[in-house]
Protein backbone atom coordinates (compact mmCIF):
# COMPACT_ATOMS: atom_id res chain seq x y z
CA UNK A 1 0.00 0.00 0.00
CA UNK A 2 2.74 2.41 0.97
CA UNK A 3 4.70 1.73 -2.18
CA UNK A 4 1.61 2.44 -4.20
CA UNK A 5 1.24 5.84 -2.53
CA UNK A 6 4.84 6.74 -3.15
CA UNK A 7 4.50 5.75 -6.78
CA UNK A 8 1.38 7.88 -7.05
CA UNK A 9 3.22 10.86 -5.57
CA UNK A 10 6.15 10.46 -7.94
CA UNK A 11 3.79 10.18 -10.89
CA UNK A 12 1.88 13.31 -9.95
CA UNK A 13 5.08 15.32 -9.46
CA UNK A 14 6.24 14.12 -12.84
CA UNK A 15 2.94 15.11 -14.42
CA UNK A 16 3.07 18.56 -12.87
CA UNK A 17 6.40 19.28 -14.48
CA UNK A 18 4.90 18.28 -17.80
CA UNK A 19 2.60 21.27 -17.99
CA UNK A 20 4.02 22.82 -21.10
CA UNK A 21 3.87 26.35 -22.07
CA UNK A 22 1.27 26.00 -24.81
CA UNK A 23 2.35 27.10 -28.28
CA UNK A 24 2.79 30.85 -28.18
CA UNK A 25 0.90 31.29 -31.39
CA UNK A 26 -2.70 32.10 -30.80
CA UNK A 27 -5.19 33.30 -33.32
CA UNK A 28 -5.96 36.31 -31.14
CA UNK A 29 -2.53 37.79 -31.73
CA UNK A 30 -2.29 36.78 -35.37
CA UNK A 31 -5.70 37.04 -37.05
CA UNK A 32 -5.93 35.52 -40.52
CA UNK A 33 -8.43 35.90 -43.31
CA UNK A 34 -8.69 32.17 -43.92
CA UNK A 35 -7.70 28.92 -42.27
CA UNK A 36 -5.33 28.09 -45.09
CA UNK A 37 -3.09 31.02 -44.21
CA UNK A 38 -3.31 30.16 -40.56
CA UNK A 39 -2.30 26.60 -41.28
CA UNK A 40 0.67 27.72 -43.38
CA UNK A 41 1.75 30.13 -40.67
CA UNK A 42 1.73 27.49 -37.99
CA UNK A 43 3.52 24.88 -40.13
CA UNK A 44 6.22 27.42 -41.02
CA UNK A 45 6.79 28.36 -37.39
CA UNK A 46 7.03 24.75 -36.33
CA UNK A 47 9.72 24.01 -38.88
CA UNK A 48 11.88 27.07 -38.28
CA UNK A 49 14.44 27.18 -35.56
CA UNK A 50 14.81 29.93 -33.02
CA UNK A 51 18.32 31.39 -33.16
CA UNK A 52 18.37 32.29 -29.49
CA UNK A 53 16.83 29.23 -27.82
CA UNK A 54 18.32 26.85 -30.28
CA UNK A 55 16.37 23.75 -29.36
CA UNK A 56 13.03 25.44 -29.76
CA UNK A 57 11.15 26.29 -32.89
CA UNK A 58 9.83 29.73 -33.66
CA UNK A 59 6.35 28.75 -32.49
CA UNK A 60 7.48 27.76 -29.00
CA UNK A 61 10.23 30.23 -28.23
CA UNK A 62 9.63 33.21 -25.99
CA UNK A 63 12.77 35.00 -27.07
CA UNK A 64 12.16 38.56 -28.31
CA UNK A 65 13.84 37.73 -31.61
CA UNK A 66 11.45 34.81 -32.13
CA UNK A 67 8.57 37.18 -31.47
CA UNK A 68 9.89 39.59 -34.09
CA UNK A 69 10.39 36.81 -36.61
CA UNK A 70 6.87 35.52 -35.97
CA UNK A 71 5.56 39.01 -36.68
CA UNK A 72 7.67 39.25 -39.83
CA UNK A 73 6.48 35.85 -41.09
CA UNK A 74 2.88 36.73 -40.20
CA UNK A 75 3.05 39.88 -42.28
CA UNK A 76 4.57 38.00 -45.20
CA UNK A 77 1.85 35.34 -45.07
CA UNK A 78 -0.85 38.01 -44.99
CA UNK A 79 0.82 39.79 -47.88
CA UNK A 80 0.50 36.59 -49.89
CA UNK A 81 4.16 35.53 -50.05
CA UNK A 82 4.65 31.83 -50.73
CA UNK A 83 6.33 29.47 -48.25
CA UNK A 84 9.31 29.35 -50.56
CA UNK A 85 9.68 33.11 -50.59
CA UNK A 86 9.44 33.29 -46.81
CA UNK A 87 12.03 30.57 -46.30
CA UNK A 88 14.33 32.18 -48.85
CA UNK A 89 13.98 35.47 -47.01
CA UNK A 90 15.07 33.84 -43.75
CA UNK A 91 17.83 31.76 -45.32
CA UNK A 92 19.35 34.87 -46.82
CA UNK A 93 19.64 36.47 -43.39
CA UNK A 94 20.22 33.61 -41.01
CA UNK A 95 21.52 30.77 -43.16
CA UNK A 96 20.64 27.11 -43.08
CA UNK A 97 20.80 27.09 -39.32
CA UNK A 98 17.22 28.32 -39.22
CA UNK A 99 15.90 25.14 -40.83
CA UNK A 100 15.03 22.45 -38.32
CA UNK A 101 15.07 19.81 -41.02
CA UNK A 102 18.42 19.98 -42.82
CA UNK A 103 18.01 20.08 -46.58
CA UNK A 104 19.81 17.78 -48.96
CA UNK A 105 23.16 19.28 -50.02
CA UNK A 106 26.74 17.96 -50.25
CA UNK A 107 27.26 18.74 -46.56
CA UNK A 108 24.36 16.59 -45.47
CA UNK A 109 24.53 13.67 -47.95
CA UNK A 110 26.06 11.42 -45.32
CA UNK A 111 23.41 12.41 -42.81
CA UNK A 112 20.57 11.59 -45.17
CA UNK A 113 21.98 8.58 -46.98
CA UNK A 114 24.19 7.15 -44.20
CA UNK A 115 21.45 5.15 -42.47
CA UNK A 116 20.47 3.48 -45.75
CA UNK A 117 24.08 2.55 -46.48
CA UNK A 118 24.45 1.07 -43.01
CA UNK A 119 21.21 -0.83 -43.45
CA UNK A 120 22.36 -2.16 -46.79
CA UNK A 121 25.69 -3.25 -45.32
CA UNK A 122 23.94 -5.01 -42.45
CA UNK A 123 21.61 -6.71 -44.94
CA UNK A 124 24.50 -7.98 -47.05
CA UNK A 125 26.35 -9.23 -43.97
CA UNK A 126 23.26 -10.99 -42.73
CA UNK A 127 22.58 -12.49 -46.16
CA UNK A 128 26.11 -13.86 -46.38
CA UNK A 129 25.86 -15.26 -42.88
CA UNK A 130 22.66 -17.12 -43.66
CA UNK A 131 23.98 -18.32 -47.02
CA UNK A 132 27.12 -19.73 -45.45
CA UNK A 133 25.17 -21.56 -42.77
CA UNK A 134 23.17 -23.31 -45.45
CA UNK A 135 26.23 -24.51 -47.27
CA UNK B 1 41.10 -15.85 -39.17
CA UNK B 2 39.56 -13.55 -41.73
CA UNK B 3 36.01 -14.25 -40.64
CA UNK B 4 36.86 -13.49 -37.03
CA UNK B 5 38.03 -10.06 -38.07
CA UNK B 6 34.67 -9.46 -39.73
CA UNK B 7 32.88 -10.18 -36.46
CA UNK B 8 35.07 -7.62 -34.77
CA UNK B 9 34.14 -4.92 -37.29
CA UNK B 10 31.02 -3.59 -35.53
CA UNK B 11 32.97 -3.19 -32.30
CA UNK B 12 35.82 -1.42 -34.09
CA UNK B 13 33.41 0.92 -35.87
CA UNK B 14 31.72 1.66 -32.58
CA UNK B 15 35.04 2.46 -30.88
CA UNK B 16 35.99 4.65 -33.84
CA UNK B 17 32.73 6.60 -33.63
CA UNK B 18 33.10 6.88 -29.87
CA UNK B 19 36.56 8.43 -30.23
CA UNK B 20 35.42 10.89 -32.92
CA UNK B 21 32.38 12.00 -30.92
CA UNK B 22 34.38 12.24 -27.71
CA UNK B 23 36.99 14.47 -29.31
CA UNK B 24 34.35 16.68 -30.93
CA UNK B 25 32.58 17.13 -27.60
CA UNK B 26 35.80 18.20 -25.92
CA UNK B 27 36.47 20.87 -28.51
CA UNK B 28 35.60 24.38 -27.39
CA UNK B 29 32.89 24.99 -29.95
CA UNK B 30 30.24 27.50 -29.02
CA UNK B 31 26.93 26.26 -30.44
CA UNK B 32 25.60 29.79 -30.21
CA UNK B 33 27.98 30.95 -32.89
CA UNK B 34 25.96 30.62 -36.04
CA UNK B 35 27.78 30.87 -39.38
CA UNK B 36 27.15 34.19 -41.05
CA UNK B 37 24.89 33.90 -44.06
CA UNK B 38 25.65 37.44 -45.16
CA UNK B 39 29.43 37.11 -45.25
CA UNK B 40 30.79 38.64 -48.48
CA UNK B 41 27.26 39.67 -49.40
CA UNK B 42 26.12 43.25 -49.95
CA UNK B 43 24.63 44.94 -46.90
CA UNK B 44 20.83 45.00 -46.85
CA UNK B 45 18.83 47.88 -48.29
CA UNK B 46 17.55 49.80 -45.30
CA UNK B 47 16.85 53.20 -43.91
CA UNK B 48 16.20 54.01 -40.29
CA UNK B 49 15.83 57.21 -38.28
CA UNK B 50 18.61 58.27 -35.97
CA UNK B 51 18.52 57.87 -32.22
CA UNK B 52 19.24 61.54 -31.63
CA UNK B 53 17.44 63.05 -34.59
CA UNK B 54 14.19 61.80 -36.07
CA UNK B 55 14.63 63.85 -39.22
CA UNK B 56 17.88 62.20 -40.24
CA UNK B 57 18.56 58.61 -41.05
CA UNK B 58 21.13 55.87 -41.26
CA UNK B 59 20.88 53.97 -44.53
CA UNK B 60 22.68 51.74 -46.99
CA UNK B 61 24.21 54.79 -48.67
CA UNK B 62 26.16 55.67 -45.52
CA UNK B 63 28.29 52.56 -45.94
CA UNK B 64 29.49 53.26 -49.47
CA UNK B 65 32.94 54.53 -50.36
CA UNK B 66 34.76 53.77 -47.13
CA UNK B 67 35.46 50.95 -44.71
CA UNK B 68 33.06 51.06 -41.79
CA UNK B 69 32.06 49.24 -38.65
CA UNK B 70 28.49 48.60 -37.58
CA UNK B 71 27.99 47.81 -33.93
CA UNK B 72 24.60 46.53 -32.75
CA UNK B 73 24.04 47.47 -29.14
CA UNK B 74 21.49 48.09 -26.40
CA UNK B 75 21.59 49.54 -22.91
CA UNK B 76 20.03 46.36 -21.51
CA UNK B 77 22.94 44.34 -22.85
CA UNK B 78 25.64 43.94 -20.24
CA UNK B 79 28.40 42.92 -22.63
CA UNK B 80 27.69 45.98 -24.76
CA UNK B 81 29.18 48.16 -22.05
CA UNK B 82 32.56 46.49 -22.44
CA UNK B 83 32.28 46.83 -26.20
CA UNK B 84 31.48 50.47 -25.69
CA UNK B 85 34.71 51.08 -23.80
CA UNK B 86 36.77 49.56 -26.58
CA UNK B 87 34.82 51.44 -29.26
CA UNK B 88 35.44 54.72 -27.42
CA UNK B 89 39.14 53.98 -27.35
CA UNK B 90 39.16 53.08 -31.04
CA UNK B 91 37.13 56.12 -32.03
CA UNK B 92 39.82 58.29 -30.43
CA UNK B 93 42.90 56.48 -31.65
CA UNK B 94 42.01 55.03 -35.05
CA UNK B 95 40.81 56.59 -38.30
CA UNK B 96 37.55 54.64 -38.26
CA UNK B 97 33.96 55.23 -39.21
CA UNK B 98 31.79 53.51 -36.63
CA UNK B 99 28.03 53.32 -36.97
CA UNK B 100 25.73 52.04 -34.29
CA UNK B 101 22.41 50.26 -34.39
CA UNK B 102 20.48 50.65 -31.19
CA UNK B 103 18.50 47.43 -30.82
CA UNK B 104 15.08 47.09 -29.14
CA UNK B 105 15.79 49.72 -26.56
CA UNK B 106 14.34 52.84 -24.97
CA UNK B 107 15.29 56.09 -26.65
CA UNK B 108 15.64 57.96 -23.37
CA UNK B 109 17.93 55.41 -21.77
CA UNK B 110 20.05 55.06 -24.88
CA UNK B 111 20.58 58.79 -25.17
CA UNK B 112 21.44 58.96 -21.47
CA UNK B 113 23.96 56.15 -21.91
CA UNK B 114 25.71 57.97 -24.76
CA UNK B 115 25.69 61.22 -22.80
CA UNK B 116 27.20 59.52 -19.78
CA UNK B 117 29.72 57.17 -21.39
CA UNK B 118 30.52 59.03 -24.58
CA UNK B 119 29.52 58.53 -28.20
CA UNK B 120 31.94 56.66 -30.47
CA UNK B 121 29.42 56.50 -33.32
CA UNK B 122 29.14 58.75 -36.33
CA UNK B 123 25.46 57.85 -36.56
CA UNK B 124 23.22 55.62 -34.47
CA UNK B 125 20.08 54.11 -36.02
CA UNK B 126 17.17 53.65 -33.64
CA UNK B 127 15.76 50.17 -34.26
CA UNK B 128 13.12 49.85 -31.59
CA UNK B 129 11.22 47.08 -33.39
CA UNK B 130 14.33 45.15 -34.37
CA UNK B 131 13.32 45.22 -38.04
CA UNK B 132 16.57 46.45 -39.50
CA UNK B 133 18.42 44.00 -37.27
CA UNK B 134 16.52 41.14 -38.90
CA UNK B 135 17.67 42.37 -42.30
CA UNK B 136 21.25 42.20 -41.06
CA UNK B 137 20.68 38.70 -39.69
CA UNK B 138 21.31 39.85 -36.12
CA UNK B 139 20.32 37.35 -33.44
CA UNK B 140 21.69 39.00 -30.33
CA UNK B 141 23.70 41.87 -28.97
CA UNK B 142 26.46 42.83 -29.24
CA UNK B 143 27.21 42.12 -32.86
CA UNK B 144 29.80 43.84 -34.96
CA UNK B 145 30.12 43.97 -38.72
CA UNK B 146 32.96 45.22 -40.90
CA UNK B 147 31.85 46.60 -44.24
CA UNK B 148 34.26 47.28 -47.10
CA UNK B 149 34.29 50.25 -49.46
CA UNK B 150 31.89 48.64 -51.89
CA UNK B 151 29.33 47.82 -49.22
CA UNK B 152 30.12 44.13 -48.79
CA UNK B 153 30.00 42.57 -45.34
CA UNK B 154 33.50 41.20 -44.81
CA UNK B 155 33.40 40.17 -41.19
CA UNK B 156 30.95 39.63 -38.40
CA UNK B 157 31.65 39.16 -34.75
CA UNK B 158 29.00 38.03 -32.28
CA UNK B 159 29.56 38.62 -28.60
CA UNK B 160 32.04 40.86 -26.84
CA UNK B 161 34.74 42.67 -28.75
CA UNK B 162 37.90 42.08 -26.82
CA UNK B 163 41.31 43.68 -27.30
CA UNK B 164 42.61 40.40 -28.67
CA UNK B 165 39.76 40.05 -31.18
CA UNK B 166 40.47 43.59 -32.25
CA UNK B 167 44.22 43.09 -32.59
CA UNK B 168 44.19 39.63 -34.14
CA UNK B 169 41.14 39.71 -36.37
CA UNK B 170 39.58 43.09 -36.93
CA UNK B 171 42.49 45.47 -37.20
CA UNK B 172 44.46 43.48 -39.80
CA UNK B 173 41.31 43.15 -41.89
CA UNK B 174 40.56 46.85 -41.71
CA UNK B 175 44.13 47.74 -42.68
CA UNK B 176 43.84 45.36 -45.62
CA UNK B 177 40.48 46.76 -46.71
CA UNK B 178 41.55 50.36 -46.38
CA UNK B 179 44.60 49.84 -48.54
Amino acid sequence: MKIKNILLLITSIFLMTQVYYAAAVTTDIYPFKNTQQEERFSVLLQNLRCLVCQNQNLADSNAPLAEDLRQQIYEMVIKGDSDDEIIKYLLKRYGKFILFKPDLDPNTYLLWIGPFILFLMAGIAFGRFVYRRRM
Amino acid sequence: MKSRFIYLMPLLIFIGLFIVVFIRLQMPIDPHEIPTALLNQPIPQFEITLLNNEKQSLSTKDFMGHVSILNVWATWCVTCREDHELLMKLAKSEPLIIYGLNYKDSKQESLAWLARLGNPYRKVGFDQQGRVAIDWGVYGTPETFIIDKTGLIRYRHTGPLTESVWKKEIKPLIVELQA
